[in-house]
């Protein structure tokens, strides 16, 4: 077998045995099943009870007469609200309002509980209010009355210039999956290059490194390490995105009326895995020259915090990725190599990518993937193996323009 | 041919030249020892001889030509710190370095149970690394380093932290290796391992050749003009002797520049003096390391 391939398979499988790893790309599947169960589960827990509520009522209006049945609740009117404080007291009912003379004018409804809460309950809320518009809107058909409780109920078309509805539609359920997705591909980005960068560490603070170059070259080592990890990274990020269509069918079938159509469309599945890839190898190759000039794994780690930070930028950023995808700060963001993989999956969800900034950015990530990697085997070779010191930023340049 | 040829290497970190126009040829089939003090440029050499740093100028050829992939295969190397990967069984690491070192799954892991065997160390060969002793680990690094049957086996310090038990099998090794006709190199500070053990030497000094030879030429070039006597009685003045001073059990007598020791003899056998043991009198490789490595200090 070729030496590269050795050291990939190498990288893979001590990357996919690790402990930290399995649970890492079980646990958000893991995560997100529990909570669907819990979101289907729980309500049912917190079903009503199914006795009959008393809920006492003051009217120095004097129209509101007709009662309500509804919500397992009983309305009981009192004359005054002496009577109705001792119910109240002495627990034949739960609680009792009053609407005030200058309701009409104030809308104000005096409430009084025996138990201390933060708000009304909705129930509550919704059984007052049902029951003022049943009076209020007296005499009007059954159909006005019931539209009057819940009056908009809006659906957005999203058209193209030419009139007929647009590709996306943009709204909660697509933005929710880039949104996901963009945070899970970061968390894997930095997952396998932060295990480069440790293992590179390792590696040099233990010693290996000097057996490993005796039999392959810098360039070997580097290119397995990275392609070996990168594609333990891309086994996690396929399984996330595996497990989140199968997800997302469950949740669709359980919360369709919330969520509405969610789907990962396979130009998502595709775009996502190749920002992966190039987002991944160019962490990885600036970890790697990273891990080459600093001494120690640990100072490594501070170091790469420098191009950490950056990554993340567009999550700072998501509103104005969201609400105006067309500024010129954005398509900044999707061109320049370290934020753009990020930036295009959050701007997936939200409107078409022009097909040519698309390939603009993919052609950027690819040109600074291997200018670096050229770069850093420079590096990797010089610094490797200068235990305890690092090279000030002159000795570096120096080094580039040597080689 | 022969095995390495290093001509005037020079590497230089900042100001400091850590090797500074070193040249020596190593045989094939010899053991070939680099002495010198901590920090005298022995680990560079070595690395620069196993293409892991590049000399700022100077040539090294490998078997005839430059360090290749093709020859890398033929090197064993055992880096002066040591350590192996952790959390990885002991068969694991070896199969796993031999791989890389061009041998088959099958034939690393058959060898690898041998060589285990050898050094009383296969019960141990499905533990991690981290579970073994530092000594134990040094020898599987021994393993990995030969197990690919290189004909170039590069040893930096390769005693230093064993026990007598591991140092001797270690040492038995090393003649093993010999004896099937391999080169090796191997760098010390312990001139002791060197006398016993190497045919020839290079000694280095603040990156620059101080010594260099067979052992036997070196040790004869520092040779004290003097001679080692045991014998029966009081030997009295002897002409062209300017001293006498005991030496482990013996007499060592000083001559002045004139004097043979085989004129001394004549003299001590015409005196009539019982002669125990005469023999000329050789300073150790420690006692000429720090003669040469003292005048550089001055």
């Amino acid at each position: 077998m070729n030496k590269t391939m050795l050291l990939i398979k190498h990288e893979f499988i001590n990357t996919v045995r690790r402990k930290a790893f399995v649970i890492l790309t079980l646990a958000f599947p893991v995560i997100a099943l529990l909570g669907l169960l819990a979101a289907q589960v729980i309500p049912s827990m917190l079903t009503p009870a199914t006795t009959i509520e008393k809920v006492g009522y003051v009217d120095k209006v004097g129209i509101f007469t007709q009662g309500l049945t509804e919500y397992k609740t009983e309305l009981v009117p009192y004359a005054d609200e002496t009577g109705a404080k001792t119910e109240l007291t002495d627990k034949k009912i739960k609680e009792y309002f009053v609407i005030g003379q200058d309701y009409l004018s104030s809308g104000l409804v005096q409430r009084y509980t025996l138990a201390s809460e933060i708000a009304p309950s909705s129930t509550v809320q919704t059984v007052i209010r049902d029951f003022l518009l049943n009076n209020l809107l007296k005499g009007n058909s059954e159909e006005i009355i019931t539209r009057a409780k819940s009056p908009l109920n809006i659906s957005s078309t999203t058209l193209t210039t030419a009139g007929t509805p647009a590709a996306r539609q943009g709204g909660f359920s697509a933005f929710i999956l880039p949104y996901i997705f963009s945070i899970l591909l970061m968390m894997a980005i930095f997952t396998s290059s932060g295990y480069l960068l440790q293992g590179l560490g390792e590696e040099k603070e233990n010693r290996v490194m000097e057996i490993l170059l005796s039999s392959v070259s810098p360039r070997q080592l580097l290119a397995g390490k990275i392609l070996g990890l990168g594609a333990a990274g891309l086994m996690q990020i396929i399984v996330w995105l595996v497990s989140a269509n199968f997800l997302v069918k469950i949740a669709a079938a359980s919360f369709g009326n919330i969520l509405g159509s969610l789907q990962i469309g396979p130009e998502f599945i595709i775009l996502a895995i190749i920002y992966f890839v190039l987002g991944y190898l160019l962490m990885a190759v600036i970890m790697a020259g990273m891990g080459s000039i600093s001494p120690t794994a640990r100072e490594g780690q501070q170091m790469s915090a420098l191009v950490t930070i950056p990554v993340a930028i567009p999550i700072y950023f998501m509103a104005i990725i969201m609400e105006h995808p067309e500024n010129p700060f954005v398509k900044v963001l999707t061109f320049f190599p370290i934020t753009a993989p990020i930036t295009v999956i959050v701007r997936l969800g939200l409107s078409e990518i022009p097909l040519w900034e698309l390939l603009v950015s993919i052609s950027i990530l690819i040109l600074s993937i291997w200018g670096l990697f050229v770069l850093t085997t420079k590096l990797f070779r010089t610094y490797l193996l200068m235990y305890g010191k690092r090279p000030d930023l002159k000795e570096i340049i120096r080094s580039f323009k040597e080689a | 041919m022969f095995s390495i040829e290093v001509k005037n290497i020079i590497k230089a970190y900042g100001n400091r030249a850590a090797v500074n126009n070193v040249s020596f040829d190593v045989n094939q089939g010899e053991i070939f020892g680099l002495i010198g003090p901590n920090g005298a440029g022995k680990t560079t050499t070595i690395r620069m001889m196993m293409d892991i740093i590049k000399p700022d100028s100077g040539e090294i050829k490998v078997m005839g030509e430059k360090l290749n992939d093709g020859s890398k295969n033929k090197i064993g190397y055992l880096p002066e710190e040591r350590g192996l990967y952790k959390k990885m069984s002991v068969m694991d690491t070896i199969i796993y370095f031999a791989s890389l070192k061009g041998v088959d799954k099958v034939l690393a892991r058959k060898r690898g149970e041998e060589m285990l065997k050898r050094a009383d160390l296969l019960p141990h060969q499905n533990k991690r690394i981290e579970e073994l002793s530092r000594g134990m680990g040094q020898i599987i690094q021994v393993i990995i380093t030969t197990i690919h049957e290189p004909d170039l086996i590069i040893l930096d310090e390769p005693f230093s932290g064993l026990d007598p038990v591991n140092t001797q099998l270690l040492k038995d090794i090393i003649r093993e290796l010999k004896n099937r006709g391999k080169t090796i190199i191997m760098s010390t500070h312990l001139m002791n391992d060197i006398e016993e053990l190497c045919d020839r030497l290079l000694m280095i000094n603040k990156g620059r050749a101080v010594l260099y030879g067979s052992v036997a030429e070196v040790k004869s070039k520092y040779r004290n003009n003097a001679v080692l006597v045991e014998a029966e009685g009081d030997l009295g003045a002897i002409e062209g002797v300017t001293g006498i001073v005991p030496h482990n059990g013996a007499l060592e007598l000083k001559l002045d520049a004139n004097t043979t020791p085989q004129m001394v003899l004549e003299r001590l056998v015409k005196k009539g003096i019982v002669i125990n043991r005469f023999e000329l009198s050789m300073p150790s490789l420690t006692e000429i390391f720090i003669k040469v490595v003292g005048d550089e200090h001055e």
